[in-house]
């Protein structure tokens, strides 16, 4: 903090605005943006490759592939996704420290589930309780992040499936008659066509992960919402800085922020739409065949 | 020469697991005095100053936490952290989930905050905190009971309507009273309601809960305690300390 900020209740105007935005918390809360951003930067490509994975086995010939992928997608898409948060997340954080428990607690401990509580032996925790605030908030963040890929993975994996089922059969057809095997067909004609057909199914499930971020909160990660939430709070006298209620103000901060995060989204994903769709045997990439003829 | 690497080894590792001992406090950081989040984003509040003075008295590395009022119990029981010190009163009903130590701050007043000293309370919803004793005691009394997560949202349902009047730790209200600039005032009835405020412990705890236990009761003995409590910036001179009844058994 600045010298000139040192005691706020002292300045007024611009100067003390000034001071009151470049507070320790504020800071805070304009990193807080960054953890949605890395957050979106980690979970779409993961629920992406759960989503591969997860159509890829649906649409397998191996039984219990198919029926692990179904059961996955079915799953997850049945259930509210807020419930599934909450769920997840402690199940998660329990299967791990369970895991932890089996390797490190001296033989002879309790199973950790005991009545309400669950508690493993200091040297199981994860992470310790010795870590520093850091590690705590990664390991958090990590556990969101994972959970957020699961949930929107299975989304995924559902266009995906339907996307692999719409490319015309007479495509693979052809690539058999041309003598190419079942995984050459899959990766030479199969997966670089579905990407048109499964490009909108996709772009509004990234449009919706934008805006479920909030969400974050309820894991227990602090993030954007959170901030405004705290910071637009009126303050009493208590705090360095004492103001009314100005949560309005934050929120709409933050409605700038989601909207201006969706436009440039929409912008790209239509020029990726573009992309995809040149040379294919639909209809956008037959008017492109056309415009450039 | 092996049996000697065994137990420098044993030694060892018994020294690191002592010193490895780190108590996590949790608290809400939503509740100024007893507990709030300052401008630099630390925790604060008279907790912040108690909880450090006691965990210096009982030898133990503490660091703090916050986490929602809501599912601050669950959490407390899923190894989040360790000890609860949320500004949280006694009650039997959380008696049955966690453990109290001895409390801190003897039973306080409840106040109700309105538009107008002659509010009805019976004219309309009065607004609580979820899982307070303050919104258990509005439901038991005969008054409608509107509740919200946090505490900064009851007070803004009195002022746009919502509620009648928000009833919770007077302590909590009088500075949102003082500088509302008579917009809001406190009614001149008041409520006494819980057994004191207490930190809380997982039932299994008991080792550390005896420990938090002593260190109360030594700051209650020289009277550091009392002294903490009035200091203006939290509850202020008028405000009921321990007194006497603190010493008994000293």
């Amino acid at each position: 903090m600045l010298s000139s900020c040192a005691d706020p209740k002292a300045i007024e105007g611009l100067s003390w605005l000034f001071c009151y935005l470049t507070s320790g918390k504020h800071i805070d809360f304009y990193w807080s943006f960054l953890t949605v951003l890395l957050l979106l930067a980690i979970t779409a490509p993961a629920a992406l490759g759960f989503g591969f994975v997860g159509a890829t086995a649906a649409r397998s010939p191996f039984l219990p592939a198919r029926m692990l992928g179904k059961t996955y997608i079915a799953m997850v898409r049945g259930v509210p996704d807020i419930i599934y948060f909450l769920f997840f997340v402690i199940a998660l954080d329990q299967a791990i420290e369970y895991l932890k428990f089996l390797a490190v607690c001296p033989a002879g401990s309790p199973l950790p589930w005991q009545g309400l509580e669950f508690r493993v032996c200091p040297e199981a925790k994860v992470p310790l309780s010795t870590s520093s605030a850091g590690w705590h908030k990664a390991y958090g963040f990590l556990l969101a992040a994972v959970t957020f890929a699961i949930v929107f993975g299975a989304f995924a994996a559902n266009v995906l499936y339907g996307a692999m089922q719409a490319v015309p059969r007479a495509q693979l057809e052809t690539a058999e008659a041309y003598g190419m095997s079942h995984k050459q067909v899959f990766r030479r004609i199969l997966v670089p066509q579905m990407w048109s057909y499964a490009l909108p199914g996709l772009s509004n499930l990234w449009m919706i992960l934008i805006k479920a971020t909030p969400l974050l909160f309820l894991l227990g990660v602090k993030d954007i919402v959170y901030y405004a939430r705290e910071l637009g709070g009126s303050k009493t006298q208590a705090y360095e800085f004492p103001h009314g209620d100005w949560r309005l103000y934050y929120f709409l901060g933050l409605l700038v922020f989601y909207l201006c995060m969706t436009r440039v989204s929409e912008i790209l994903l239509g020029k990726l739409a573009g992309r995809l769709s040149r040379g294919q045997a639909t209809a956008a990439g037959e008017a492109m065949r056309k415009a450039a003829a | 020469m092996k049996k000697l690497l065994l137990a420098t080894a044993l030694v060892a590792l018994g020294a690191g697991m002592a010193a490895a001992q780190t108590v996590r406090l949790g608290t809400e950081g939503a509740y100024p005095p007893y507990n709030f989040v300052n401008d630099k984003g630390e925790v604060a509040g008279f907790e912040r100053e108690l909880g450090d003075e006691l965990c210096k008295r009982a030898g133990l590395t503490c660091t703090w936490v916050t986490n929602e009022w809501d599912s601050i119990i669950p959490n407390l029981q899923s190894g989040n952290y360790d000890v609860i010190i949320a500004g949280m009163s006694i009650t039997p009903e959380r008696g049955e989930v966690v453990d109290f130590s001895q409390p801190y701050i003897p039973p306080a007043s409840s106040a109700y905050l309105a538009l107008s000293k002659d509010a009805d309370l019976k004219s309309g919803p009065v607004a609580a905190q979820t899982s307070t004793i303050q919104a258990a005691f509005v439901a038991e009394n005969g008054m409608t009971v509107v509740e919200y997560a946090t505490p900064e949202e009851t007070v803004a349902a009195v002022k746009n309507g919502e509620a009648v009047a928000v009833l919770a730790d007077k302590d909590y209200l009088k500075p949102i009273a003082d500088e509302s600039g008579g917009a809001l005032v406190l009614l001149d009835r008041e409520e006494v309601i819980g057994g004191g405020v207490g930190m809380a412990f997982r039932k299994s705890d008991t080792e550390l809960r005896g420990k938090f236990d002593a260190a109360i009761k030594s700051m209650k003995c020289d009277g550091t305690l009392d002294a903490m409590i009035v200091k203006p910036e939290y509850f202020g001179p008028e405000t009921k300390v321990w007194g006497e009844e603190g010493k008994q058994g000293c």
